[in-house]
């Protein structure tokens, strides 16, 4: 998802260099330093991974048998990984949801939720809310899972606030301990932390969209919500498509706020996802066959999931075809 | 949910200066906002606090106020619990890497949208396939990669590691900068004899100074929060980055926490990239918009 692929093929004609030291140093430290580091950091750990992931390797012995898909065949048998499996896709579909319906509906307020009479504006003190809604994002992913666990414990200041508040059966409940309440105060953790941003770039969105626009859809006697669904939603749906894919492949990962907040899994892995029990497979119990093929399926969901959002986007109507986003 | 209720009242016909619509509206939008920057300043604040109480106060009320404002609890975790150490591992290896990065993705993004050589486009999409794939898949033989290299569990093999990861990123940003930058410049360093570096150094690279510094906000960020690479690839204590010293921290002995000295901890994290954040406010909101989403 960085800029676009279109933009490729207005790369400038440009006549055939002579072969001076000049150009070859430069062309080799340039380009060739650059991607020797990406390919034997990134690219070639993806490519081992994926064989790796056919061997039932063990990580600390040299032996290495190919047993082709074994691994994969294990994991589907295997009820703790279809269980954190089903966590991630709940996690895929829910934080986006979450997280995009706020954002979206603080960007319209703060853009053009003001008063309904003159000019198109948004709100007062607008400013004051954008930044402090920005805050989460800058604080480390570690930090906000860790301060949260804190919040969320027993004696923490979320039943401090609810006992205080009259709500007795709170006291000393365990937020992130209860099968019931594990995973949603996971997600509500991770739409705090991301609100912010997508508000941020909801609101840059918003904003390249013409003023005129929103003035003449008032004249024509739209209100709010009505101009919010067909006008504010629609210009900017390539913006919600990226966004989408963005939170939802962060929501597919995961792994950091799980650490802070349930590092065992939750009660009855009820918060396990599949990078948690790749790691744990790898560096815990050392099989890095088994591992391994477990990352391979979290990156086929993962282009599944991306897959998924622009096919959906397509077949309603949007006219991204994936280059710019 | 966006005005539940109001467009019944006004039609565009002459209207009343603020209509009672007008106002409900605005205190429910208002109401639900600052709801929202309680629920995010609020926890702040309570780590705030919580940073200069006793573990026995924390657990006695949530609320109370420290009985004294004293800087036992930042000491304790700069010194005995090592936060110290870990704060300047971690201004290494985020310094170095963020210099490098931006130095190598520019030159890499540079050549990539200035010069047309067969494979430039191949290249390119292999790096878009770098961004794509999760970081999990890799972490395993990045193990061994590093381990044969003998790089594991040091800086430096730290460094290297973060500059890859954000390496493609930091390419398609300046990509699209490199892109829109006018040819007829180039060309005239040429006719007056630049090298090909001098070029780059002495005329493009200054021109991308705007792209430059909404890419390094970011990488930033990006890096000081890196988590999952330290955690695999880095096991010794002496070199800990803050969010892996965290983690381990928090972690580490239930109950016995000195949870004081966590709230101090946390704060020392955060300071630094908050104070960054309130210098760059402007730059790193408007490179929201024109950066990560294009």
């Amino acid at each position: 998802m960085g800029p676009s692929g279109s933009l490729i093929q207005k790369a400038p004609r440009r006549r055939r260099r002579k072969l001076t030291f000049d150009y070859v140093s430069f062309m080799a430290v340039f380009l060739g330093l650059p991607l020797a580091i990406f390919l034997i950091f990134v690219i070639s750990p993806f490519a081992q991974a994926v064989y790796y992931s056919l061997t039932d390797w063990t990580g600390f012995s040299p032996e290495m048998n190919f047993i082709g898909i074994d691994n994969y065949v294990k994991l589907f048998q295997n009820s703790t990984f279809i269980t954190s499996m089903g966590n991630n896709i709940l996690l895929a579909i829910i934080v986006p949801l979450v997280t995009l319906s706020i954002a979206l509906l603080f960007a319209t307020l703060i853009t053009v939720g003001g008063p309904s009479h003159g000019q198109v504006r948004g709100l007062g003190a607008s400013s004051f809310y954008r930044v402090v809604s920005f805050f989460p994002y800058v604080i480390p992913a570690i930090v906000i899972g860790i301060l949260w666990a804190q919040i969320y414990t027993p004696s923490g200041l979320l039943n401090g606030i609810l006992t205080s508040l009259g709500i007795d059966s709170a006291e000393g409940f365990a937020w992130l301990g209860d099968e019931r309440t594990a995973i949603w105060a996971t997600i509500f953790v991770i739409v705090w932390g991301f609100v912010g941003f997508y508000m941020v770039l909801f609101i840059a969105a918003i904003k390249g969209i013409p003023a005129e626009t929103f003035e003449a859809v008032r004249i024509d006697g739209a209100g709010r919500f009505r101009t919010a669904i067909s006008i504010t939603i629609p210009l900017i749906r390539d913006n919600i498509q990226t966004a989408y894919i963005y939170v939802g492949i962060m929501a597919l990962d995961a792994f950091v706020y799980m650490a802070a907040l349930n590092p065992f899994g939750g009660p009855s892995n009820t918060t396990l996802v599949m990078s948690q029990y790749l790691f744990r497979t790898a560096f815990t119990k050392g099989q890095f066959g088994q591992a391994s093929a477990m990352g391979v399926v979290l990156a086929v969901i993962t282009l599944l999931f991306a897959a998924a959002v622009f096919t959906v986007n397509r077949l309603t109507g949007g006219k991204d075809d994936g280059g710019r986003s | 949910m966006v005005g539940v209720e109001p467009e019944i009242a006004q039609r565009p016909t002459r209207r009343v200066k603020t209509s009672g619509s007008d106002k409900t509206v605005g205190s429910i939008s208002h109401a639900m906002l600052i709801l929202w920057s309680a629920v995010v300043v609020l926890p702040l604040l309570w780590t705030f606090m919580s940073s200069f109480k006793t573990t026995k106060e924390i657990f006695a009320s949530p609320f109370g106020l420290p009985a004294t404002w004293d800087l036992t609890n930042y000491l304790s975790a700069w010194n005995q619990y090592s936060f110290g150490r870990m704060f300047v591992n971690t201004v290494i290896v985020v310094g170095f890497a963020l210099v490098l990065v931006m130095v190598l993705g520019a030159m890499c993004a540079y050549v990539l949208a200035r010069f047309a050589f067969p494979g430039s486009r191949a290249i390119y999409y292999l790096m878009l396939a770098g961004l794509m794939f999760p970081v999990f898949l890799a972490i395993v033989p990045l193990f061994f990669i590093l381990r044969n290299m003998g790089l594991l569990n040091t800086l430096p093999g730290l460094i290297i590691t973060y500059v890859a990861f954000a390496l493609p990123f930091t390419v398609f940003f300046l990509f699209a900068f490199f892109k829109t930058l006018p040819d007829e410049i180039q060309e005239a360093a040429y006719v007056d004899g630049a090298s090909e570096w001098r070029t780059f150094f002495q005329v493009m690279l200054p021109m991308a100074k705007p792209g430059m510094a909404s890419v390094a906000i970011f990488n930033f960020l990006g890096l000081w929060n890196q988590f999952i690479l330290p955690i695999a690839l880095n096991t010794d204590q002496s070199n800990y980055v803050l969010s892996q010293g965290m983690a381990a921290f928090a972690s580490s002995a239930g109950y016995a926490v000195n949870f004081g000295a966590l709230f101090a901890a946390v704060i020392i994290t955060v300071v630094p990239v908050l104070i960054i954040y309130v210098i760059f406010q402007r730059q790193l909101q408007g490179s929201v918009s024109q950066g990560t989403m294009k």
